[in-house]
């Protein structure tokens, strides 16, 4: 069994910004680890010799050429923000000062 | 804030060796953004050059600029770095209100230019080499504005407000490895090297290099080591980082800092400093951490990038010559010593010189007018030389004016003057002043008569062989004659006046 603990879980719900109960922080570090195994199975399959992929198709250089598109107006950019202030986005104080 | 102890930089230098290293972000200045068809431009409206792909919005999907693409390639081939036969984007993740998809798509184990060196040329004319660890390519974040608190500062604001205008515009981040033997010339070489890299990026093309808008940005890290020990020390790293002198007074200060830190027997704390340019001095930002861990893994919106060598090879073909190999060429041809070359680069003349020398003025006519005249002119106006508006070929006429003996220099230089106020073509001025050397030999001995009488003294010096002397008959002859006169020819007349051999 692949060791993931619940300080792991822990660990990664805070850097992905999940908030989570220690009934699920323990539920998770179990199915994780079956999850990890599961994966590491597939890692037993390929040889050294096999490049890892990042990709499941053989494309390369898909790309776009340098020439302007469609932008939105400021208005239609914050259509969805919770809220905003002289055009732009209003975000919370980013700083957690005491 | 608390102010940190420093030691003085040369008690420092005595007891420590400084290692460095730099990351410079460079801004491409492509039409279009790294993955979307939104405008690259600075300075327009907030969030008006964004469309869904920039805003992150779900389900959108990004396609790489080949023009992007290319520029790194050319960064990287001007590092003299390899470039990769095929390289792949990383996800970085992290939550910050400037990246509205919660990651940065970047490049993580294999940036498309890797192992190459950079040259660098310092103030003195010692060479040092920069090793270059790899140059990644990602994507610019949004601008942050910090409300009310002070002076628009993170800390103590009540609010931020986001402008997505930047996010996505293509960044090549240059990082070096770690620098070391730069001891106390540490401070200057770092302003070397940021400075070769945006001369660099300017003459290839791909950027505007402007640091004032921030399109080139550096962090500096810096660490100390007793002298004599192979294993670096622990270090910081400087941000916010955007102006040449900056980065000097930055390194310098951090090199301060972390001496007295090592003095009084602590640890340095691994940590990101904030650079603050009214104080010149850096405080702490939050200490590297697990806050740090990125999460990297490969993007799967995009495919690999694949440069063949026929591909790079065709980048390389349209390569600019190097600005350091140019300036040995433009020296060998001028003629100019080492000294003369240096304050021809050093006064940011060197392309006025090399125009005023293609519109046909020789080599040291061009140094003359552009060292001895205008560089002294853009700075009372406070200016750059080029912008001062004198073309090369008004040079070329003045010069021209004063070889066939139609004006003298003293004339030519009131003549610039008047080009500078708007009067006019140099011909144009000196008619409309009346401005003439008297050449006419008749006027001349008349005056020079005059100076002889006034002076019998002078002139029996002169006689008896004093020819030094023949200055006060010359100036007596110039000022009655108003500065009009050719002094050659005035000496030449005053001695066979007095059959003396010159």
């Amino acid at each position: 069994m692949a060791a993931i603990n619940r300080d792991d879980v822990a660990h990664l719900a805070r850097l992905a910004h999940i908030e989570m109960s220690a009934e699920e922080l323990d539920r998770m570090a179990g199915e994780l680890a079956v999850i990890v195994d599961s994966v590491k199975s597939v890692s037993e399959a390929a040889g050294a010799d096999v490049p890892a992929t990042s990709h499941p198709i053989p494309l390369t250089n898909v790309f776009r050429d340098d020439v302007v598109g469609h932008t939105f107006t400021a208005e239609q950019s914050l259509s969805g923000a919770p809220d905003s202030l002289d055009n732009r986005f209003k975000v919370p104080a980013i700083l957690d000062e005491a | 804030m608390s102010t940190d102890a420093t030691l003085s930089f040369e008690e420092a230098m005595e007891k420590y060796d400084p290692v460095l290293g730099f990351e410079v972000h460079v801004e491409l200045n492509t039409k279009t953004k790294m993955f979307s068809s939104a405008p690259n431009v600075f300075g327009d409206e907030p969030n008006t050059n964004v469309n869904e792909v920039d805003l992150g919005l779900p389900g959108v999907l990004p396609v790489v600029n080949r023009t992007a693409i290319e520029s790194s390639i050319k960064i990287g081939l001007a590092l003299n770095c390899s470039i990769a036969e095929s390289c792949t984007f990383a996800r970085k993740q992290y939550f910050y209100p400037d990246t509205p998809k919660n990651f940065q798509t970047s490049q993580y184990e294999d940036p498309i230019a890797y192992d190459g060196y950079l040259d660098i040329e310092l103030a003195d004319g010692t060479v040092f080499r920069v090793e270059i660890e790899r140059a990644h390519m990602e994507e610019d974040a949004g601008k942050l504005t910090h409300m009310g608190g002070a002076a628009g500062r993170i800390q103590g604001a009540d609010f931020s407000l986001v402008d997505y205008n930047r996010s996505g515009v293509p960044l090549v981040e240059i990082v070096t490895k770690p620098i070391e033997g730069a001891g106390s010339r540490a401070p200057e070489l770092a302003k070397a090297y940021v400075a070769a890299v945006r001369e660099i990026v300017k003459n290839l093309g791909v950027s505007d290099a402007r640091m004032e808008r921030g399109n080139v940005r550096c962090d500096a890290n810096v660490s100390l080591r007793p002298h004599g020990r192979e294993r670096f020390g622990i270090r910081s790293e400087t941000k916010n980082v955007n102006s040449l002198r900056a980065v000097e007074h930055a390194v310098r200060y951090e090199i301060q800092r972390h001496a007295a830190v090592l003095d009084n027997g602590n640890p340095v704390i691994q940590e990101t400093r904030h650079w603050h340019e009214d104080t010149r001095t850096t405080t702490s930002g939050r200490p590297k951490s697990d806050a740090d861990d990125y999460r990297y893994f490969p993007e799967p919106d995009l495919v690999p990038v694949v440069a063949s060598r026929e591909w790079v090879e065709e980048l390389r073909a349209t390569l600019p010559e190097p600005p350091a190999a140019r300036r040995k060429r433009l020296q060998a041809d001028w003629g100019y010593s080492e000294l003369e070359f240096r304050d021809v680069v050093n006064a940011g003349v060197l392309d006025e010189i090399e125009e005023t020398i293609a519109a046909g003025a020789s080599a040291s006519v061009a140094r003359k007018w552009w060292m001895g005249e205008i560089v002294g002119r853009a700075k009372n106006a406070d200016v750059d030389p080029g912008q001062l508006g004198v073309a090369p070929a008004t040079i070329v006429e003045l010069a021209k004016m004063v070889d066939d003996g139609k004006i003298n220099n003293k004339m030519a230089t009131a003549v610039l003057d008047g080009v500078l106020a708007g009067e006019g073509t140099p011909a144009e001025i000196v008619e409309a002043r009346g401005l003439a050397v008297v050449s006419d030999d008749g006027p001349l001995l008349e005056a020079i008569d005059a100076a002889l009488a006034a002076q019998p003294d002078v002139a029996e010096k002169i006689r008896g062989g004093k020819v030094q002397a023949i200055g006060a008959i010359v100036g007596g002859v110039m000022k009655a004659t108003r500065g009009q006169a050719d002094a050659g020819r005035v000496r030449e007349l005053i001695l066979a006046k007095l059959g003396v051999e010159g």
